[in-house]
């Protein structure tokens, strides 16, 4: 086991069991992301992502292959083994949300720092800090289901990163935004990325993509691309980033 | 550039060099900056062709300039470019030229076609982006141009990806 990865899977595959006929939604991935690394996957509708980062949050079990979380072995672990690793060490941006309704948005972010041990105060300030960063310092008090669906999105992230989890999954965290609210989302990515935040993302918004140190392609449950994407301008005198809006004319 | 200089000129007259500004200044650095050598080819074309017309304007201790301004044959083409619906994008796209026609021939494979060409769209996607974060939020036209250039980029992603999934059988 290569000690710098924080995530390592080892032909992970998955099958669901669905009225006797299995439905194949990951087919033998091997991905390794190391340690500060922002990867995006990226791939179709039903190409099996979800399912691949449910697995490596452990929110989701295996049918065979590896997991390794920052050098433990992990899917061999029992649910509450599970649940442990996954408090101290994973953030978790659901596709879906799943706030807690009865909770308020500030609450909901603390909740995740109090249980991974942080004291009150400290729980305090980091979900000043995220709320802050994301535009939502005025909507702490309210419920989750007074927030539009943008609002949420941003409340999960926040949420996420409350526990300054080892690892940050995410499922689509534009997905629900407009390009403002968009563009809070990825600078918020790209500053905790700076600051060596290990990132799984899960995106169809090439931005976010864009973004990434690195993109994997998922098509019908395997791997067909892993790599940099490739940069144009970045070498050119400034006035080079013109071109690109010309060809795009 | 033809009917941009036109429309600058509509506003009021201006030399090459004026025009060369005003444009910079509307659109900052989302769109590349016009060379003044391009600017005065093209005004010469569009006087040749009638629609502006240019005065010589002495100047104390340097040579003559010439000021354009819009002629009435001028602001008819103008006000028809501006009536006319605008073709959009174009759909024949030359990356989908080579998908269907290099098999063919033996001389790629698709898959690494899509690949390769997906890379090379998020890398002008992160371009964007940064050229986003260097433009003044104020320069409006220039962020919707940047926008408009991101939306674009994206709807060609998404078609790509669409061309992959039909790869698989
Ligand atoms: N709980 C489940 N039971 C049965 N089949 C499932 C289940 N979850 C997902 N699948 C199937 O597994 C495949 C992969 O689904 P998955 O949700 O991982 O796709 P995805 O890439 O995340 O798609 P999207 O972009 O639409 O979110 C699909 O065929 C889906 O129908
Ligand atoms: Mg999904």
């Amino acid at each position: 086991m290569q000690s710098g990865a924080v995530v390592r899977t080892v032909n992970l595959v998955k099958i669901y069991q669905t009225g006797g006929l299995p439905v194949p939604a990951v087919r033998g991935v091997d991905l390794e992301v190391a340690d500060g690394e922002f990867v995006a996957i990226m791939g179709p509708s039903g190409s099996g992502k979800s399912t691949l980062i449910h697995m490596i949050g452990g929110l989701d079990t295996r049918t065979s292959g590896e997991i390794w979380l920052d050098g433990q072995r992990a899917d061999t672990l029992s649910e509450s083994g599970w649940a442990v690793l996954r408090r101290e060490k994973v953030g978790f941006v659901f596709q879906f949300f799943n706030l807690v309704a009865t909770m308020t948005v500030a609450d909901n972010v603390e909740l995740p720092a109090l249980l991974g041990g942080a004291s009150a105060r400290q729980a305090r300030e980091r979900r000043e800090y995220l709320l802050g960063e994301l535009g939502l310092t005025e909507r702490a008090e309210a419920a989750p289901a007074q927030l539009s669906g943008g609002e949420q999105q941003r409340v999960a992230l926040a949420r996420a990163l409350a526990n300054q989890p080892r690892l940050l999954l995410a499922d689509e965290p534009t997905g629900n935004l407009d390009s403002r609210n968009g563009r809070d989302v990825l600078r918020l990515l790209r500053d905790i990325h700076e600051k060596g935040q290990t990132i799984i993302v899960v995106t169809h918004d090439a931005k976010v993509a864009g973004m990434a140190d690195r993109v994997v392609m998922l098509l019908d449950g395997q791997i067909v691309d892993d790599g940099r994407s490739v940069r144009r301008t970045s070498s050119k005198r400034p006035g080079g980033a013109g071109d690109v809006i010309e060809l795009r004319g | 550039m033809r009917l941009h200089l036109l429309a600058l000129l509509a506003k009021e007259p201006a030399h090459g060099y004026e025009l060369k500004q005003a444009l910079e200044l509307t659109f900052g650095s989302a769109y590349p900056s016009p060379n003044i050598g391009q600017i005065y080819v093209t005004l010469g074309r569009l006087e040749k062709d009638g629609l502006i017309r240019a005065v010589d304007v002495e100047q104390s201790n340097r040579p003559n300039k010439k000021v354009y301004y819009l002629t009435a044959a001028g602001r008819e083409a103008l006000d028809a470019w501006v009536d006319e619906p605008t073709e959009g994008p174009r759909v024949r796209d030359e990356f989908f030229m080579k998908l269907i026609l290099a098999p063919l021939t033996g001389i790629a494979d698709r898959m690494t076609l899509i690949n390769r060409q997906r890379r090379h769209y998020l890398g002008l996607m992160r371009d964007l982006t940064d050229l986003t974060e260097a433009t003044d939020p104020a320069n409006r036209p220039a962020m919707l141009l940047i926008e408009g250039a991101m939306l674009h980029l994206q709807a060609d992603l998404d078609w790509l990806e669409r061309c992959q999934e039909d790869l698989t059988p």
